[in-house]
């Protein structure tokens, strides 16, 4: 297929309708509602499920049921959406169901604004919801990696029954770039010998889904299961670009558009002979901590670049622990740095002892307050 | 199961719609008469193998390991919206829920109301007991006035915390319902007249006619402090005042269902 220009929206939902999607729920929020618009077209036409919910805990729900018969099955939001979508996810979570979600992300706490954000970083890699969950968090950084990642998403769902999250900020939801869309893939009701679609006609044995276990040891089993389970998904789909990375004495960390945009900033400096490399996780979750941690061990500075105050920074410092330097470098608040400023952000790391730095958020938060 | 009395002498037996699991409701608890009655129904419109159940959260939580259909457990509230979730894309299945009053007029009033208003093809059983069982006894919004729960322990005060809430009048307000009625579970008679709404409700979504709803008075002798007989009367006494029985919404074509 040929490459056309299309809207990150646009395009993550179409590609969820060539994955085979059978099934959307949502309810309308800037920056995501190109999804939702998108679908409550396409999907009727296809003669596929379209209900705009009466609220994000409403569509949730119904993506809950609808997961429970085992189709395709997905929703999006934005912050604010998905922070009321987390009982329904830690359902899902717990029953064990595949599910996918589009956060396409904007500037928060509360109301916000609908810029572009990364600050569900968190709430997103940690569960979100009550209990212990892991859900897989996929974050692109183009609109044809929205694509890719949509699609993706499913066949992870599928494989493990598992949660998978496209964490998207609002520019990759807003931007138009060409990209090029998949085949459409034919819609195929796989025969999970878990699915709810009722006994049938050979009145096979009934069939509960649930996320109760009330005898508590029943529960610690079905935990213990799920975590196994994340221990597969690790070990087989943890996912990252790098760039400049063989030779690199400096490493610049970053997802999503942040990511992008201090690759913006390491060519330059490649361009001037300078060995600053990148790495952009792809899944956040599995975070790619091995790869990160054994690049540690030769960089003489490791730079964190976020549009939040610095949580993927956490999982940064878990993995890299004390074997170099880590600085931050942040814009909350739906504010997206330009290159230069990621720039500077690496020649303040390259000009520094390379010394261990003790609070690298509080080292940025002092350099970020003087300026205000 | 082994039986002591002869084929040709039996009169009552457990519905093969149901599994062999004991109940865990309190002895006198209406919740098992309305199972019955939907196990018999089920069975009798020969869809054992369609239905898809939605439980709630309540009492009846665990209604999944009673019948003997699939199931799923929804979250507190939420069973309109799962349900819809699987009606859309197994639109030919016979998908209800199961609600106490708590999770349906309370914690799931948008779910309930919006699954109404899009005339959603499912069906719902609503047991309203006035109080919140599971949790041990606090108040309803369908607690009556003046009625002594444990979060409100001098009688509900409607000064402070407002008046009991008539969902099926409220409902069958909406243009998406079809059917929805009030019937009592405190007698024969009355479990009599419940069993034939409930055999309706599931024809009316069987013939894809709507939205359809039947509400069932019931007792919580436990949590109410009342022996089971006399929560019955206290049922016709207190609670039909409130709460009449009566059909508040029965569509043209429902109404042309000659059952
Ligand atoms: C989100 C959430 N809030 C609160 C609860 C606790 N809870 C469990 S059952 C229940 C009330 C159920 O009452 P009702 O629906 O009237 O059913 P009954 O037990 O009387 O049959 C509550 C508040 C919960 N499980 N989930
Ligand atoms: S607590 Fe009340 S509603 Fe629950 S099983 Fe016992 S009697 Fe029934």
């Amino acid at each position: 297929m040929a490459k056309e220009l299309i809207k990150g929206n646009v395009a993550m939902a179409e590609a969820a309708i060539r994955a085979g999607l059978e099934a959307y729920f949502g309810y309308p929020i800037t920056p995501q509602t190109e999804v939702l618009e998108h679908l409550a077209k396409r999907m009727p036409e296809l003669g596929r499920a379209f209900v705009q919910a009466e609220s994000e805990v409403a569509a949730i729900n119904m993506v809950y049921g609808a997961a429970c018969t085992g189709v395709r099955v997905m929703t999006s939001s934005s912050s604010p959406g998905v922070s009321l979508m987390q009982e329904g996810l830690s359902y899902i979570a717990g029953t064990e169901v595949p599910a996918v979600m589009i956060n396409v992300m904007r500037g928060g706490p509360g109301l916000g604004n609908i810029a572009p954000a990364q600050s569900d970083y968190h709430q997103a890699v940690r569960g979100g919801g009550h209990g212990d969950y892991h859900p897989i968090v996929l974050a692109p950084a183009s609109v044809q990696e929205a694509i890719d990642l949509t699609v993706l998403s499913f066949d992870l769902a599928e494989k493990y029954r598992n949660l998978v999250f496209v964490l998207a900020d609002g520019s990759v939801g807003q931007m138009m770039e060409p990209a090029e869309l998949p085949e459409m893939r034919p819609v195929v009701r796989q025969d999970y010998d878990w699915a709810i679609r009722g006994r049938g006609e050979n009145s096979r044995p009934k069939r509960i889904l649930t996320s109760i276990y009330i005898n508590p040891l029943d529960e610690e089993i079905a935990n213990l299961r799920m975590l196994n389970t994340w221990y597969q998904i690790k070990q087989n789909e943890i996912r990252f670009k790098e760039y400049y990375l063989d030779d690199a004495e400096y490493l610049v960390v970053g997802f999503g558009t942040a990511g992008r945009v201090a690759l913006s900033a390491v060519r330059k400096f490649r361009a001037n002979g300078v060995k600053v490399g990148l790495l952009r996780p792809i899944t956040v979750s599995p975070f790619p901590d091995e790869i990160l941690s054994l690049l540690a061990g030769r960089m003489k500075g490791i730079l964190v670049v976020e549009m939040s105050q610095g949580q993927m920074l956490d999982d940064v410092l878990i993995a890299v622990g004390r074997q170099s330097p880590v600085h931050f470098y942040g814009r909350p608040g739906g504010v997206v740095p330009f290159p230069e400023d990621v720039e500077r952000e690496i020649n303040r790391m390259i000009v520094s002892d390379s010394k261990l730095v003790t609070d690298p958020r509080k080292a940025w938060l002092d350099r970020a307050l003087a300026k205000i | 199961m082994v039986t002591l009395v002869k084929p040709e002498n039996m009169v009552f037996s457990r519905p093969q719609a149901f599994t062999e699991t004991s109940t865990h409701y309190c002895p006198g608890c209406t919740h098992g008469t309305a199972h019955r009655l939907i196990a018999e129904t089920l069975m009798e419109m020969n869809i054992v193998d369609r239905t898809i159940g939605v439980a709630p959260v309540g009492c009846s939580v665990f209604a999944y390991n009673y019948f003997d259909t699939d199931f799923v457990e929804a979250a507190h509230g939420r069973a309109p919206a799962m349900a819809t979730g699987i009606k859309r894309v197994l639109p030919d299945r016979c998908v209800f829920t199961y609600q106490g009053d708590g999770d349906l007029a309370s914690i799931g009033m948008a779910e309930i109301m919006h699954a109404a208003g899009r005339g959603e093809n499912i069906t719902v059983i609503f047991l309203n007991n006035a109080i919140y069982g599971m949790t041990g006894g606090q108040m309803a919004p369908t607690t009556l006035p003046g009625q002594r729960t444990t979060s409100s322990p001098n009688g509900r005060d409607v000064e402070l915390s407002g008046f009991p809430l008539r969902m099926s009048e409220m409902i069958a307000k909406m243009d998406g319902a079809s059917y929805v009625v009030r019937r009592s579970l405190h007698d024969p008679a009355n479990i009599r007249k419940a069993k034939k709404a409930i055999r309706t409700a599931f024809e009316t979504q069987m013939r894809g006619l709507g939205f359809s709803m039947v509400e069932l008075l019931s007792t919580c002798p436990t949590n109410w402090g009342i022996n089971p007989v006399d929560s019955c009367q206290w049922v016709e006494d207190h609670m039909i005042p409130v709460y009449p029985l009566g059909d508040y919404k029965i569509s043209l074509s429902v109404g042309d269902l000659r059952l």
